[in-house]
């Protein structure tokens, strides 16, 4: 037993956290800056990493990436597209300007000309047409237009892997998205000073932070192994695995986002504080693939 | 990256699981019936080779990678067996702070079980604030005379031993004047009294009053005014990812109460399912992360805090499946409540949480 992440993973960790803080919304304005999101875009696409797993990627490496962009806020599709790839490399088809859809919705949109989604085990491919409103001000979703067809068959256990990779790959994006909360809520605490001293330096205060990073490492173990399942555990198990480690994500992460939102007072229900821009993210990934608690199975435990 | 067992540690689950099927069912795995046996239960380990894995070999331990001790944490929950004794902060207090040959002489028994022990820290007046503890240790010759009065003191009605905390020198800044010692338990001047826990239990906790009974000298741990640093190894380690082995017994009770569950499960069940879940997986991050010889210092209290929160959510989950009805399982929902309070309370490991690791 032994579950460090390898050399390369680390390397693929600080790549990809480099690329987020370099190029990710460092506020709320920098969110309609179309300059610095061309350059985002570019440097994602030069990275290849939307293709990870035709690449030959494992779940690990997926959600360290998706992690990365979670926490970084990054504003360019990766979540959408890096399943598609996963759907298309199955069926013999280029996931290149794929996203996934969602319902009646393409997610993660923005650029992508079609969605892929999984039916069973029928791939099926629609058309993205306008965009459509999102919640997550850092991913776009699109209607779907004209007609979806089907364009290819999996085997059934493909099938699962790709359901759990779904799971770990948004609960990724989850963790990402409260550890970029929780940091922005810390910095706060130490500049924001009432009675005289940084209200950090109040247990009131710091006990929500330490809470915060406590769901937060928890959600670090619980990710890790839904990832590595994905790859490596019997489909059903992986599938188990990641439904766990959603719902944990996904309560963490709420929690963590709203005391970022409390921490910073006032200021954390106005629009120009990114504590919301996080939530937002976070209810959204939260909300794709949902898992309810009572689904878990318990007499596995 | 792998979850699984080596195959090292695969050949040796199985051949604790074969020693399990002989000797699990004989000893008694909670309340009062389980400590008046566990002494018996630790030798009986002990000499199965399933005891101080991962302690030093020249002590009676094996030196195995702490990741043995989980393995051997779930497979005793599995097979419905007792908890190991746990030791493993006075192994390390003792061999990180005590001579050469005070760990020649007092761990090999602690080890194999033939000398119990107890821990004397915490005081009526000094709980969180450790550092403000009264009970006095006054040079006589060759010997120490202490004078003072302990409590939350587990095992201490079967200790032949206690791991002291006591003041040396009144005129010293607190934390400074506070030295370690090894006594005897077994002397005139030593007066235990059980307490009884909220779950009825009163063979697990104790007070102890130390009137005049002595000490070699000899038998101080570190140097007069070291015994500071060796209480903060001790109740660090006391929130070590292998102390923690605890997340084993938890899947046991959900396990447990999923069997008496009709349909689907309540949310309090699933909740601690999901908690307990996290927690296992949670202790092999650790784990491997001591691989590399990182040690743990603050990030314990977030372990701490984690494995609470999924003992108590445990808990709740036993009252939202069998009520008040089950003695066992009332028994255990109340225990829970002291998992926020021992060890250092919840509030406490927030404290170190923000100033140490956030730097609030």
């Amino acid at each position: 037993m032994d579950v460090r992440l390898t050399a390369e993973q680390q390397q693929l960790r600080d790549a990809a956290a480099k690329l987020a803080d370099d190029l990710g919304p460092g506020s709320v304005q920098d969110l309609t800056d179309d300059g610095r999101i061309a350059r985002l875009d570019k440097q994602i696409e030069m990275t290849g990493w939307r293709s990870l797993r035709s690449d030959g990627a494992s779940g690990v490496e997926v959600a360290i990436v998706a992690e990365e962009f979670g926490r970084g806020l990054v504003d360019a599709p990766f979540l959408g597209p890096v399943l598609a790839d996963d759907l298309a490399r199955h069926v013999g088809g280029d996931g290149d300007g794929s996203t996934i859809a969602v319902g009646a919705r393409g997610i993660d949109a923005r650029g992508c000309q079609r969605a892929l989604a999984l039916d069973g085990t029928t791939v099926l491919a629609a058309d993205l047409g306008a965009a459509g409103e999102s919640v997550d001000l850092t991913r776009s979703t699109a209607e779907l237009s004209g007609t979806t067809s089907a364009i290819g068959e999996l085997d059934s256990d493909v099938a699962a892997r790709w359901l759990a990779l779904a799971l770990a790959t948004t609960s990724a994006d989850l963790v990402g998205t409260a550890r970029g909360a929780h940091t922005l809520a810390c910095e706060y605490a130490k500049i924001r000073e009432q009675y005289g001293h940084s209200i950090g330096s109040y247990q009131a205060i710091a006990h929500l932070l330490a809470e915060s990073l406590a769901l937060i490492e928890g959600s670090v173990s619980v990710l890790r192994h839904a990832a590595w399942a994905v790859d490596e555990l019997a489909p059903a198990e992986a599938i188990r695995a990641a439904r766990v480690a959603k719902v944990y994500c996904a309560r963490a992460a709420r929690t963590v986002c709203e005391t970022a939102i409390q921490v910073h007072g006032g200021i954390g229900m106005t629009w120009e504080c990114l504590a919301h821009v996080y939530l937002r993210r976070a209810l959204t990934s939260t909300e794709l693939w949902l898992v309810k608690l009572e689904e878990i199975d318990v007499g596995l435990s | 990256m792998d979850f699984r067992d080596s195959t090292d540690e695969a050949a040796f689950r199985d051949r604790l699981q074969s020693w399990l099927a002989l000797h699990a069912k004989e000893f008694p795995s909670s309340g009062d019936e389980y400590w008046a046996r566990q002494g018996e239960w630790h030798r009986a380990l002990y000499e199965g080779g399933f005891f101080g894995l991962s302690w030093p070999r020249e002590y009676g331990g094996q030196e195995l990678p702490p990741v043995y001790d989980v393995i051997l944490d779930e497979e005793l929950a599995r097979a419905g067996a007792p908890p190991r004794p746990s030791l493993g902060y006075l192994v390390s207090g003792l061999t990180r702070h005590g001579s050469k040959e005070l760990c020649q002489r007092f761990l090999p028994g602690m080890v194999n079980g033939t000398e119990r022990w107890c821990q004397g820290f915490s005081e009526p007046g000094s709980g969180s604030d450790l550092a403000s503890l009264t009970t006095t240790a006054t040079r006589d010759g060759d010997n120490y005379v202490i004078q003072g009065h302990k409590i939350w003191t587990s095992y201490s009605d079967v200790a032949d031993w206690c791991l002291l905390l006591a003041r040396t020198d009144p005129d010293a800044k607190r934390h400074r004047g506070i030295s370690a010692f090894i006594i005897s338990m077994k002397q005139p001047g030593v007066q235990q009294r059980p307490l009884r826990m909220i779950n009825g239990v009163t063979t697990e906790f104790g007070q102890v009053f130390f009137d005049g009974a002595t000490v070699p000298a000899a038998h101080m741990v570190g140097g007069p005014g070291e015994g500071w640093p060796l209480a903060m190894t001790v109740v660090g380690h006391e929130r070590e990812p292998s102390t923690l082995g605890y997340a084993a017994r938890y899947g046991k009770l959900v396990r447990e109460l999923a069997a008496r569950t009709d349909g689907p499960p309540s949310p309090e069940l699933a909740w601690a399912a999901v908690q307990t879940e996290m927690l296992t997986h949670h202790v092999r991050r650790r784990l491997s992360e001591q691989l590399d010889g990182v040690t743990h210092t603050s990030d314990g209290s977030l372990d701490k805090l984690l494995m609470t929160w999924v003992e108590q959510s445990v808990g709740h989950a036993a009252l939202a499946v069998t009520g008040i009805d089950d003695p066992d399982l009332l028994s255990a929902y109340l225990y829970s409540r002291a998992q926020s309070v021992m060890g250092g309370t919840s509030q406490i490991q927030k404290n170190i949480i923000a100033s140490r690791i956030l730097g609030l």
